[in-house]
């Protein structure tokens, strides 16, 4: 039951400098259902997806040499960060072609237009402006749900199984394909649209569309003894 | 045994109204009560904490670039105020956040006296609210106490 737990979570990596942002972040992320790792810096965020040796060189096949365990769904940074910005970060994930794929969010406590547009335009999926609300969180739901379920999809068809519950994968073992009936793919294909609806009403928003394909050959994410992660 | 809880959970919510009519608090505050829940009942008065932990570093350290008139660090000053402004914000500390907003601007013409005056309100300010805060937490430990539940409250 905890695997399957673990397969449903959205795992979300969260960067930022101020310990009480990081704080109220981290409980706005578990409100949300995520689960969350947080971070003080963007060395420590690359460091954390493997991208260690990225930082001196360009080349994104020079991974630290202990790759990343944990899969990563979203990367909400902070901007106005020591060292590296939240705009370097995001560059360097853009840049990477093993985590450019990783939809980015940018906060600030600032209201720079340029700084929103520059963001935007290198990538970013949202800008929020802090403080961080709940509300904005929920603007990030349709992410999650269509990467979700573009997941399962993607791993019941290469299981050959079509069935919405995930326990009933175990029947692999037993040598038995379920095949879909009519009925069960009907409230599938609702939900689907319902999705697409919700992407288009998305597009209207002044964001860039976001890069299709995230890679679903990961291995379950290892849970690390509790929820959160504070590194 | 009822009307004590009903008491002392009026009590609580004159005081929260109070503490976001004369400024203290603001929309942020609520934002974090509404975070606080069955799991995580020490979410509010733990985040407070490290903003008042904050505080008091960030003054400290800002105090000691200012100490020497012919030598202000006002790059490190600038630097603790956005810092400060930052978390006040994210807390709902109102005033506090409003004295670093005047602070900045001090900092920003490099204006030594108005940076001092502004270090000590900031300090006063930030002991206040953490008196107030503290009062307020009792108060909600004798709700607790009592076997009550900790009044939803509404600030318009």
């Amino acid at each position: 039951m905890g695997m399957a737990a673990a397969e449903w979570k959205f795992h979300v990596l969260a960067v930022d400098d101020s310990l009480v942002d990081r704080k109220l972040i981290e409980r706005l992320l578990q409100k949300s259902s995520c689960q969350v790792t947080t971070v003080d810096s963007g060395y420590k965020a690359l460091e954390f997806l493997g991208l260690r040796q990225g930082i001196e060189s360009n080349d994104p096949t020079a991974l630290s040499t202990s790759p990343q365990e944990v899969e990563v769904n979203l990367i909400i940074t902070d901007y106005c960060m020591p060292g590296m910005t939240g705009y370097d970060l995001l560059k360097k994930l853009k840049e990477s072609s093993v985590f450019k794929n990783i939809p980015v969010v940018i906060m600030s406590s600032e209201n720079v237009p340029a700084r929103i547009s520059r963001c935007l335009e290198e990538g970013a999926e949202e800008f929020f402006l802090k403080p961080v609300r709940l509300a904005d969180l929920n603007k990030l739901k349709p992410h999650m749900m269509r990467t979700k379920l573009k997941n399962q999809k993607l791993e019941e068809i290469e299981n050959g199984t079509e069935a919405v519950e995930p326990e009933i994968k175990g029947s692999e073992d037993m040598g038995i394909k379920i095949l879909p009936l009519q009925s069960e793919l009907e409230p599938k294909q609702v939900h689907l649209q319902v999705v697409k609806q919700e992407e288009e009403t998305l597009s209207n928003n002044k964001r860039k569309s976001m890069e299709e394909g995230l890679s679903t050959d990961r291995p379950l994410p290892r849970l690390e003894g509790g929820i959160a992660t504070a590194v | 045994m009822n009307t004590v809880v009903a008491q002392l959970q009026r009590q609580f919510q004159d005081y929260l109204v109070s503490l976001y009519q004369q400024g203290f608090l603001d929309n942020q505050f609520t934002e974090l009560r509404k975070l606080q829940d069955e799991g995580t009942p020490d979410f509010v008065a733990e985040v407070v904490s490290l903003f008042f932990d904050d505080c008091s570093k960030l003054i400290n350290s800002m105090s000691r670039s200012l100490e020497r008139p012919e030598n202000v660090d006002f790059k490190q000053v600038d630097s603790g105020v956005h810092q400060l402004k930052g978390s006040s914000s994210s807390v709902g500390a109102r005033r506090v956040k409003n004295v670093c907003i005047s602070f900045k601007e001090c900092c920003d013409v490099q204006n030594r006296e108005g940076c001092l005056r502004c270090l000590q309100q900031v300090d006063y300010e930030y002991k206040m609210l953490k008196t107030k805060l503290q009062d307020l937490f009792n108060l909600e430990q004798q709700i607790v106490q009592a076997g009550g539940a900790i009044p939803q409250v509404n600030i318009n």
